[in-house]
């Protein structure tokens, strides 16, 4: 493996992708809105707008949600009011299924771009009369969008985790974010979501004839994720340890497959073929 | 006997039912410049890449350098550089780094790859637009831009396909006068697809002429213009037709080996090139009104036409 080579791919792919608008634009607004703006919106204003109750009332009107909560997580719930029961609502589970939608967000914007965007660009044949290995220039190209995934995505929890602590000492008093529910979250479903965008957009450029068609096709992608999101609040599925843990493995397990295909477009005679 | 750099035996690749290229066998010498000649779709991209291990035959041998690019495709393309058919330059990045980072894929060891960068930049004149976003660039410097990039790591067989292909007359100019230079100065292995014939007879050695994937002819330029024109052609442009009669005479005239009437056009073919004046003489006699007498320029078209109706006529 000519390391060089790699990370020579990886750079270039990075920095072009950093000088279109339509992967810079998203990479900053998405996060920004969903991880930073709504979170905050959505914890502080009910703490102003709603009179302090027991936090049975709350408990009542979320009645799905709660009714087939595992014990694990019902617990900490004990003797909040309703204030306190819906900033740990909102910060711990309302916006765990969101946090997914970030890494598979950037790691599709800036993969759309190096695959099918170079495709588009028609750039690619150079490439190929170097010596890389095909290998190689997968890995650089899934690298460029890789890291950058993870990079925007963990820069993401840092603010967030301040911006849930700051609720929590208001309103509770002490700091309680993250769990360990997120902390397996971050570490292990995280990447497996970057690697999703990934495996999903090299499939998908092999058929795609530019950007914007790669872009919208891996949209499809946060399908599953939104059903997550609903699938808690329907009281179905808890984001609890062995949850995300297990959420992380299927994640996986589809990374797996995708990319053993994805490899299969991505020699040098496939590739030949589709310029 | 001369070293072959490029060796090819039976050469054929397929896709689907269409024969690309058809047992194709070529000899390059080292240092030679070897004009690829055909019309689009004759199959010289697709050579290009059968001989870079970018693409695999459907059957024959190929050696270059004295390796197999399908098994050692990596070590070939180590030692060749190619020039695309569309330059496939990063536009939103600057000559400079585009320089870089094809250095580093061919692995130039870093502080030869700066002094080679700053060289290559010079001698292509980029060297004031070096840092500029490559969008900005006229057709030629990108052109420039990406021969330098095809000598990055100083190859020892330069492919160029159809290098001056879009290029407005001075750019194309340009870029020939630097072909030159990398011939005649570095002594480079060059193999050059090309459907402009003024540009092979100028840059090549030998040419070898391929037409539906078929090798119909390999020669240098004189021997090729030799076997196929037996003659030399000129056209005369009338402002009306000429008179039947005039014409039977013309056909009778001293050196006239045939006489076709395109439009208002005369297409004569001479045994040789001191007829033409007589030739004019006598029409002018005849009362013809001529506008202008030229050379007949023989497109590409012409050769393969004529290539071809002399193999039947060999073969008969
Ligand atoms: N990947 C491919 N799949 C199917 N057909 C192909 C492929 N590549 C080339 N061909 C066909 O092979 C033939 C030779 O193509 P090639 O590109 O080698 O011609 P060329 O001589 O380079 O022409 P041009 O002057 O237009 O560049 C053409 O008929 C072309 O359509
Ligand atoms: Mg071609």
């Amino acid at each position: 493996m000519n390391t060089r080579a790699v990370r020579a791919v990886a750079r270039k792919d990075l920095r072009i992708a950093l000088r279109n608008k339509g992967v810079v634009l998203p990479i900053i607004i998405v996060p920004l809105i969903m991880m930073i703006l709504m979170p905050a919106l959505m914890i502080f204003l009910p703490i102003y707008l709603e009179p302090m109750e027991t936090g049975e009332e709350l408990r009542r009107e979320m009645g799905a949600f709660f009714a087939n909560m595992p014990a694990e997580l019902y617990n900490l719930f004990a003797g909040l009011n309703d204030q306190q029961t819906w900033v740990v609502v909102a910060s711990m589970f309302m916006f765990a299924p969101f946090f997914l939608i970030i890494p598979v967000m950037v790691s599709s914007v800036i993969g759309a771009d190096s695959f099918a965007g170079e495709k588009e660009r028609k750039t690619l044949e150079a490439l190929l009369y170097t010596p890389i290995t095909s290998a190689e220039l997968f890995i650089g190209k899934v690298l460029a969008a890789f890291l950058p995934a993870m990079v925007v995505s963990w820069a993401c929890f840092v603010l967030y985790t301040v911006v849930v602590n700051a609720a929590g000492l208001m309103v509770l008093g002490r700091m309680f974010f993250p769990n360990l529910a997120w902390i397996v979250l971050i570490l292990w479903v995280v990447p497996a979501a970057a690697a999703l965008g990934i495996g999903v957009i090299v499939l998908v450029s092999a058929k795609a004839k530019s950007f914007q068609d790669a872009y919208q096709m891996s949209g499809l992608v946060v399908i599953p994720i939104i059903l997550l999101l609903f699938g808690q609040m329907g009281g179905i599925l808890y984001f609890s340890t062995p949850t995300v843990a297990l959420i992380g493995l299927a994640i996986w397990a589809v990374d797996a497959a995708l990319l053993t295909l994805a490899v299969r477009t991505f020699g040098r005679g496939e590739i030949i073929a589709r310029l | 006997m001369p070293e072959w750099v490029i060796e090819t035996h039976n050469l054929t690749r397929h896709f689907g039912a269409l024969v690309a290229v058809h047992g194709l066998n070529l000899q390059i010498a080292r240092g030679e410049v070897f004009g690829f000649l055909g019309p689009n779709g004759a199959g010289k991209t697709t050579t290009v890449r059968l001989l870079n291990g970018v693409l695999n035959p459907t059957a024959g041998e190929i050696r270059v350098l004295g390796m197999d690019p399908i098994a050692q495709g990596p070590a070939v393309r180590r030692r060749t550089g190619v020039l695309t058919e569309s330059p496939a330059l990063y536009e939103p990045l600057s000559a400079r780094e585009n320089l870089l980072i094809f250095g580093e894929l061919y692995d130039v060891p870093p502080d030869v790859l700066r002094r080679r960068v700053d060289e290559l930049l010079e001698m292509f004149e980029l060297t004031a637009r070096a840092d500029d976003k490559v969008a900005g660039y006229s057709k030629g410097m990108k052109q420039r831009l990406a021969l330098a990039r095809a000598l990055i790591h100083a190859p020892d067989i330069l492919f160029l396909d159809e290098p001056t292909a879009g290029l407005d007359p001075e750019a194309a100019r340009q870029v020939t006068e630097l072909i030159e230079h990398l011939s005649q100065e570095e002594g480079r292995t060059i193999f050059l697809c090309t459907h402009n014939l003024v540009e092979a007879e100028r840059l090549c050695d030998r040419v070898g002429v391929i037409h539906r994937g078929e090798l119909i002819a390999v020669g240098t330029p004189e021997e090729l213009a030799r076997r196929i024109w037996h003659g030399h052609g000129i056209v005369v442009r009338l402002g009306r037709p000429l008179p039947a009669e005039a014409l039977a005479s013309l056909k009778r005239l001293e050196g006239v080996a045939q006489v076709e009437v395109e439009n208002s056009d005369l297409h004569i073919l001479l045994d040789q090139e001191h007829r033409t004046p007589a030739v004019v003489r006598a029409l002018v006699e005849a009362g013809a009104e001529i506008y202008a007498v030229r050379p007949r320029e023989h497109s590409l078209e012409d050769i393969y036409f004529q290539l071809q109706a002399n193999a039947r006529g060999g073969s008969a």
